[in-house]
């Protein structure tokens, strides 16, 4: 198929970006969205123009690495993927695309379509863990967990910390991601002990960062490509309110 | 003579690890505080020994060229990790998963590594499930277990097919955690571009800034590689597109000596390429062979659909030429028997180079809601990429480059040949020989990091109380900060007429024909030569845009491509020397007359470990293996 694209283009975090159209013949439609940019950039560097840079990594949807905003969606048309497994079977012969970085005050971009997410890390380093040193633990089996939790913990547990929560949600809010780490650990029993710090800490950090507050729109469910449920922000915020009013009476 | 000492401790396999703990040197708390560790890489290996060197109170410096830790390619293995637990009572035991594992490697791994491994892997699950990490569990909150290749118990842990994902975030948040209380400083998008040696001893990095372009340097007492493998130099692997040799090429070129480059594995069960476009192979996790039935047709090019073949016209060639150990025998065993039948001409898909995972019994036998619980995520992967539903037609599925068993020499220690210098997980090559079993690669990572490491470190650094501060502007520092600087401006400036893709794709390809699944003589000659020329047409004619001093993606690709270019070489001239036929190193000329892997334990019970000779061809030093707890046999799944 033969395609249309536009690409934002952005030298580095200080300099103006804007849209630049490319047009790009014979695009199979088994070839990944990511490789289709590889055939781009391929023609660009043979014709002395500067590749399109675009974080990537493990190309299977579960580094979370890439991330591209592709015609008004985050990570593309389909459902249930990341862009690195976005295939071109979702376009047709013709088709015009626009191709964009994550937009949000906490992610700067880098260069064209590369964004920083090291926010994301600072609000796990908050608290998004059990604080257990190596070596002192008991035995697996003596800390049982029921199927029920155990599974909603492994649901929430599946964010990839790609930030497409961020870039879908009209607030730039990162609640979707916070909430996912918070439910993860809340759930088990290792982890019910920090709950309430963690909660709390995660959260201030969230808010020092620039990210936007939760409207409830559940964008970022419908494009979070493990499609985390929103029902872990609704937990969040009963921990976070149970944190609050435990503190205040103690 | 051989210069290599493995330092394994004296006294019975059982207690080695248990006696060289109670002996080894310590280092207090006080003095901890002075001493610098640089750790490289953030995969399982990488962020578990960081984490727990800054529990203890070192200094940690991690590196990672990704923007996260967390996004280290270990977060890609899905099927699980194994331990001794026995928690199925199905006879399991420390010594059984060291019998497995020693026999899987085909019996070139190291016994008192291996034994070590077996005896810290429960541990490993302790951990993880202290950190929270969701393993799968049954109704009455119990740890669940699954089968894997190589084993008759049941002895792998999982969290459905995203257990490396699981256990990285487990690790990452442990790292997170030291982080935030300042005993690690973590430096994201930095590529380790050389090693710094200063009087004989490891003691410092040269990173590039992947964001600015700009060279830094950084010093410490002792530096741990956990970078990962070299899979990529096949091109088309499992691998993650940046996954790189860099680091211990160049540590190889500072005088680490590289072991058993040619032992790769290629991994049975991956989506088959199409077309000239892809960039990476997506592998179907082994779990599947649990339930899944490989087959191809009885009669050759067969275009019938697969569900139209009827049954006894299938062959299910694992289960017929392997009837105890069936669909689960080892990764190198399955991936051959796969490319017996597609060269004799019964392969399957328009290529013909795939053949059938089948889950029709398994899912009129449990039922689809049950193969969904166990498989979901991978079934969903398959048909996003290849747009047909393997709940209804089987998967077509075929061999790819997953894994290297090869890497940097290390001793019981896990210390390279260059004092203080160390490392750990797959890039060093100690504990998998010539074939890693399933699940194994998740349990090595983590033991060296949380386990091992820890304690041997302490050895070398006790008797570094007194050095102080390293200093980043001794010589050593400037030159080798110089050598990086020439080697970046060369490659920019050379201004040909080929990407460093276009010249990556000829380089996987000749590995791929001459060194897969299936090497002779005449075939690994003619690839060394290719090779050569390859590196002339990469020193002359690449093309890499853009400036040093900025983001420059194609500067670091040609950077990691010129290092594959030079390792692929010494894999091939491994392949070459070593006249027998182990694990994943099939030679063609050396094998049974049933087409299994034969062995010559005569001649080549040996580690091979090549010792860089600059412009000459590199030195061969053996370290004899020997085994004493375990007989040597011709390995047998029948």
């Amino acid at each position: 198929m033969n395609l249309t694209l536009k690409i934002w283009r952005q030298k580095n975090s200080t300099s103006k970006g804007k849209l630049v159209k490319y047009k790009l013949d014979g695009v199979s439609e088994e070839m990944s969205f990511l490789e289709m940019l590889d055939m781009l950039n391929e023609q660009l560097i043979l014709q002395d123009q500067d590749p399109v840079a675009f974080d990537n990594d493990c190309r299977e949807g579960i580094c979370g690495m890439c991330g591209l905003y592709i015609s008004g969606r985050a990570h593309g048309p389909d459902v249930g993927v990341t862009t690195c497994q976005l295939t071109m079977r979702n376009f047709k012969d013709g088709d015009t695309i626009t191709v964009e970085p994550w937009r949000a005050k906490a992610f700067t971009v880098i260069k064209d379509l590369v964004v920083d997410r090291s926010a994301f890390d600072r609000i796990i380093q908050a608290g998004g863990y059990i604080s257990v040193n190596t070596g002192s633990m008991p035995d697996a089996n003596s800390i049982p967990v029921s199927k029920r939790n155990s599974d909603l913990a492994m649901d929430a547990a599946a964010c990839i910390g790609c930030g497409a929560c961020v870039a879908s949600c009209k607030n730039a809010s990162a609640m979707l991601f916070v909430s996912a780490k918070v439910s993860h650990l809340e759930l088990l029993p290792q982890g019910k002990i920090e709950a309430a710090e963690r909660v709390q800490n995660m959260v201030k950090k969230m808010d020092e960062l620039g990210f936007g507050n939760c409207t409830n729109t559940y964008a970022c469910e419908v494009e979070c490509p493990k499609q985390i449920s929103v029902s872990n922000i609704a937990r969040m915020n009963r921990e976070f309110l149970h944190a609050k009013v435990c503190k205040e009476k103690h | 003579m051989t210069k290599l000492d493995s330092k394994i401790p004296g006294g019975n396999l059982a207690d080695k690890w248990t006696n060289y703990k109670s002996v080894v040197s310590l280092v207090s708390p006080a003095n901890k505080m002075k001493l610098d560790v640089i750790v490289v890489g953030t995969g399982l290996a990488g962020a578990s020994a960081a984490a727990s060197l800054g529990e203890l109170g070192y200094n940690v410096k991690a590196f990672c060229y990704q923007d996260s830790p967390r996004r280290a390619h270990s977060i890609a293995a899905q099927g699980g990790i194994n331990a001794a637990k026995n928690y199925q009572n199905d006879g399991d035991s420390v010594y059984r998963l060291f019998v497995d594992t020693i026999k899987g490697g085909d019996y070139r791994a190291r016994e008192a590594n291996v034994y070590r491994l077996a005896e810290v892997s429960n541990m490993i699950i302790d951990q993880c499930v202290a950190q929270g990490v969701p393993f799968a569990r049954d109704y009455g909150g119990s740890l669940d277990n699954r089968s894997f290749g190589g084993a008759q118990v049941s002895r792998t842990f999982y969290a459905r097919g995203q257990t490396g994902q699981q256990l990285l975030l487990g690790a990452y948040s442990a790292l997170s955690r030291q982080i935030n209380k300042k005993t690690v400083t973590m430096y994201s998008r930095r590529e380790i571009l050389d090693i710094v040696i200063i009087d004989g001893k490891a003691r410092g990095v040269i990173a590039r800034n992947l964001i600015t372009g700009e060279i830094e340097r950084y010093s410490a007492h002792a530096v741990v590689l956990a970078s990962g493998g070299y899979g990529n130099v096949f091109y088309l692997s499992t691998n993650a597109m940046a996954s790189n040799a860099t680091a211990v090429w160049k540590a190889y070129k500072k005088g680490a000596f590289f072991a058993n480059p040619c032992f790769t594995q290629i991994h049975p069960t991956c989506i088959p390429v199409v077309g000239e476009n892809q960039s990476k192979l997506t592998l179907m996790s082994e779990s599947l062979r649990n339930d899944g039935r490989i087959w191809v047709p009885k009669n050759k090019d067969d275009r019938r659909k697969p569900a139209d073949i009827p049954e006894d016209e299938r062959d299910y060639y694992l289960e017929r030429r392997y009837p105890a150990f069936g669909n689960l025998v080892p990764r190198d065993v399955a991936s051959r028997a796969a490319k017996e039948r597609c060269d004799a001409g019964y392969g399957v898909g328009s290529s013909k180079l795939a053949v059938y995972l089948d889950f029709a019994d398994a899912i009129k036998r449990l039922g689809k809601k049950v193969i969904e619980e166990r498989y979901s995520n991978l079934f969903q992967m398959y048909e996003k990429i290849t747009d047909e539903n393997p709940y209804e037609t089987p998967m077509r599925i075929f061999p790819a480059v997953h894994y290297v068993m090869g890497g940097l020499w290390v001793n019981y220690n896990l210390m390279t040949t260059v004092p203080g210098l160390y490392a750990l997980g797959e890039c060093n090559f100690s504990d998998h020989g010539a074939n890693r079993l399933g699940a194994s690669a998740l349990m090595q990572g983590l033991a060296d990091g949380y386990f091992v490491l820890p304690y041997t470190i302490g050895e070398y650094l006790s008797a570094d109380i007194r050095t102080g501060k390293i200093s980043s502007e001794h010589p050593a520092f400037k030159e080798a900060e110089e050598n990086v600087k020439e080697i970046l401006n060369k490659l920019i400036n050379i201004k040909g007429s080929k990407t460093v893709d276009q010249i990556h794709k000829k380089l996987g390809k000749i590995m791929w024909e001459y060194c897969g699944m299936g090497r002779n003589e005449a075939g690994l000659t003619k690839a060394i030569s290719l090779i050569k020329e390859l590196k002339e047409e990469f020193w002359k004619d690449v093309k890499v845009p853009g400036e040093l001093n900025e983001f420059n993606t194609e500067l670091e690709k040609a950077g990691r491509l010129a290092d594959y270019i030079e390792l692929a070489e010494l894999i091939v001239r491994d392949a070459l020397h070593r006249k027998e036929s182990c694990g994943g190193h099939f030679r063609e000329e050396f094998q049974t007359e049933e087409g299994e892997a034969k062995r010559d334990d005569e001649h080549f019970a040996y580690v091979a470990a090549w010792e860089y000779n600059f412009d000459d061809e590199p030195l061969l030093n053996k370290e004899p293996l020997k085994f004493e707890s375990i007989e040597l046999k011709q390995r047998n799944y029948k």
